[in-house]
């Protein structure tokens, strides 16, 4: 297509027109790509539990196996989300306010859980609080059994979230000026006020996102729990994990059930959590 | 601090109004080291530790074995196929979103962040749904003798679609950023459209979309929640390096299971460390999203 000719164009009321070539080719494949790999899938998960009927549906997903499971799921996510939004702020004020000997690979090393497979983590996690572990052995003695626990499922969905609020924080918290903070200690605040009253909240906003997306991925984390859940069912058995045993019984429509529940009740929350964070945001 | 000794002679300095006190320095230093040591540098430990546990021979053995080796060629296979193809995905997607103007933009990049917030348990169960024997294509396929789930093309899909928006995610901001009055330029000085996109665009964003393509290799070869749901784990055929390490684990072959395992891992280190140089070295033609 030529540059006179793609002047030429009507420009239709869903676009403006533009002097490159390739839109409705480029923009075609997107949709068509999207549609087969994405869209139609997710598409068939959100059908299929239906053929239960609604009160089949219900019956599936109230069995106390599945709310179990899910209670484990959200519950443990949410408790790894709050671990990680206390020592993800105390890793981030560090790396960004201090320095010290190899920070930059401290910073690097943040970013292990995005990079290593989960079946690696999950192996190494089971191996390391197993109870002949390096540290199962010692919270053992201490009277504390990880593995094989929900506590074990925290464990691994703490490390699965550990980059999330890490990641949110840095940059608001490199760009946020020092001038409030020395207005403060001018006006005589100590350094726990300065940081409470002024600090904190601007970085509020980003540590809600940041702990919405480190809760986001562990409610559906797999490998690297699996390992160290010791999988009991009613005790420490994860919602994803279900699905996978539903499937092996050709239970379609029931794997899909526990599927939409999941994706449904995620959906909420992160919509909670950025209203949330919007209204925080809009306070300050 | 005493008053015997005057603070300014004590110190080089003295404190910013805006310093931590000391005290609080060392103690929030020593508590996130912990966290971080504890989390992260003792589970790397310790894959590597169990992996020669009984000696490198025994850890070369475990991942020269025949299953080992078929597993490393299904999940290389896998890689091969999933990531060019959503490499393509990911050019021709942020090519229409950050050179043109059109309703619904930001809706389309949401749906293309999609795959991102759904379970990996869930990404595989979308295609046993579609393609499984009592999927809505099952009986279609069964009749025409295709396999796609407990087969190769399963475990492709699964992984396609779990790395699907890497690319995408990067290059889109990259690309809005970098505007398009330089492929205007090329385009009205005559460039066809392919000429435009390989000459101007590509050198715009290579660094961006090498740091896209490293990502999506990574989690491409390390999946194991969705292509466990689609594979069938049928050992020496359809059972990827994950999937083979699992397999090692749960027979209680654990220096066999750590030894492929530490292979992932090193790609991961490998992975972090050309990530974070192209962070160092090319922070203004990566997405504005990873500096810090």
């Amino acid at each position: 297509m030529s540059f006179a000719g793609a002047l030429a164009l009507p420009s239709t009321a869903w676009r403006t027109r533009s002097a490159l070539p390739g839109f409705g080719l480029s923009l075609g494949f997107t949709l068509f790509y999207l549609s087969a790999v994405v869209l139609i899938p997710l598409a068939a998960l959100i059908i299929r539990p239906w053929e239960l009927g609604w009160s089949g549906f219900v019956e599936e997903v109230t069995a106390p196996r599945v709310l179990a499971a899910l209670k484990l799921s959200f519950g443990a996510a949410a408790v790894g989300a709050v671990l990680n939004t206390i020592f993800g702020l105390i890793v981030a004020w560090v790396l960004v306010r201090y320095s010290f000997p190899l920070k930059r690979l401290v910073d690097a090393l943040v970013d292990l859980p995005f990079a290593l497979p989960t079946a690696v983590a999950g192996i190494a996690l089971s191996s390391l609080y197993a109870p002949n572990g390096w540290l199962g052995r010692p919270l053992l003695a201490l009277g504390i059994k990880a593995a094989y626990t929900p506590l074990g499922v925290v464990i691994a969905l703490t490390f699965i979230g550990l980059p999330f609020v890490v990641r949110t924080l840095q940059p608001v918290l490199s760009d946020l000026s020092r001038d409030h903070e020395e207005a403060a200690a001018t006006l005589g605040a100590s350094r726990l006020q300065a940081f409470r009253r002024v600090v904190f909240p601007a970085l509020l906003p980003a540590l809600i996102t940041g702990a919405a997306l480190a809760f986001a991925r562990a409610v559906g984390e797999y490998g690297s729990v699996i390992f160290i859940a010791g999988n009991l069912p009613l005790r420490s058995e994860i919602a994803p994990l279900l699905i996978i045993i539903k499937l092996e019984e050709f239970d379609y429509a029931g794997a899909a059930a526990v599927g939409v529940v999941m994706l449904g009740v995620s959906f909420l929350i992160l919509l909670l959590l950025n209203g949330l964070q919007a209204f925080v945001a809009r306070q300050r | 601090m005493s008053n015997v000794t005057a603070p300014s002679l004590v110190l080089p300095h003295p404190r910013a109004a805006t310093a931590d006190h000391p005290l609080a320095r060392v103690l929030l230093t020593i508590a996130g080291a912990f966290f971080i040591a504890l989390f992260l540098l003792l589970p790397l430990i310790a894959i590597f530790a169990q992996a020669l546990k009984d000696g490198v021979g025994a850890a070369v053995a475990a991942i020269t074995e025949p299953d080992a080796l078929s597993a490393i060629r299904m999940t290389l296979i896998a890689a091969v196929i999933a990531v060019p193809l959503n490499v393509m995905f990911g050019l021709t997607a942020s090519w229409a979103i950050s050179k043109f103007d059109f309703r619904g933009k930001s809706f389309l990049i949401t749906l293309i962040d999609l795959p991102f917030s759904v379970s990996p348990v869930i990404s595989g169960l979308v295609y046993v749904l579609l393609f499984g024997m009592m999927g809505w294509f099952g009986p279609w396929l069964r009749d025409h003798d295709i396999k796609i789930i407990f087969a190769l093309p399963g475990i492709v899909l699964a992984t396609m679609f779990v790395t699907f928006p890497f690319v995408a995610r990067e290059l889109i901001p990259l690309m809005s950023d970098q505007g398009r009055d330089e492929e205007e330029a090329a385009t009205s000085l005559g460039a066809s459209g392919w000429q435009t996109f390989r000459r101007v665009t590509l050198p715009n964003i290579k660094w961006g979309l090498l740091y896209g393509v490293l990502l999506c290799n990574a989690r491409a070869m390390g999946e194991f929640g969705a292509v466990s749901v689609v594979s069938g784990h049928i050992r020496g055929q359809t059972n990827t390096m994950p999937l083979h390490i699992e397999v090692l684990y749960n027979d209680y072959q654990f220096v066999a299971a750590f030894a492929v395992a530490s292979l992932l891992a090193l790609l991961a280190l490998v992975t972090l460390a050309v990530k974070t140089f192209l962070e160092w070295h090319y922070a203004d033609e990566i997405a504005a999203v990873h500096k810090h």
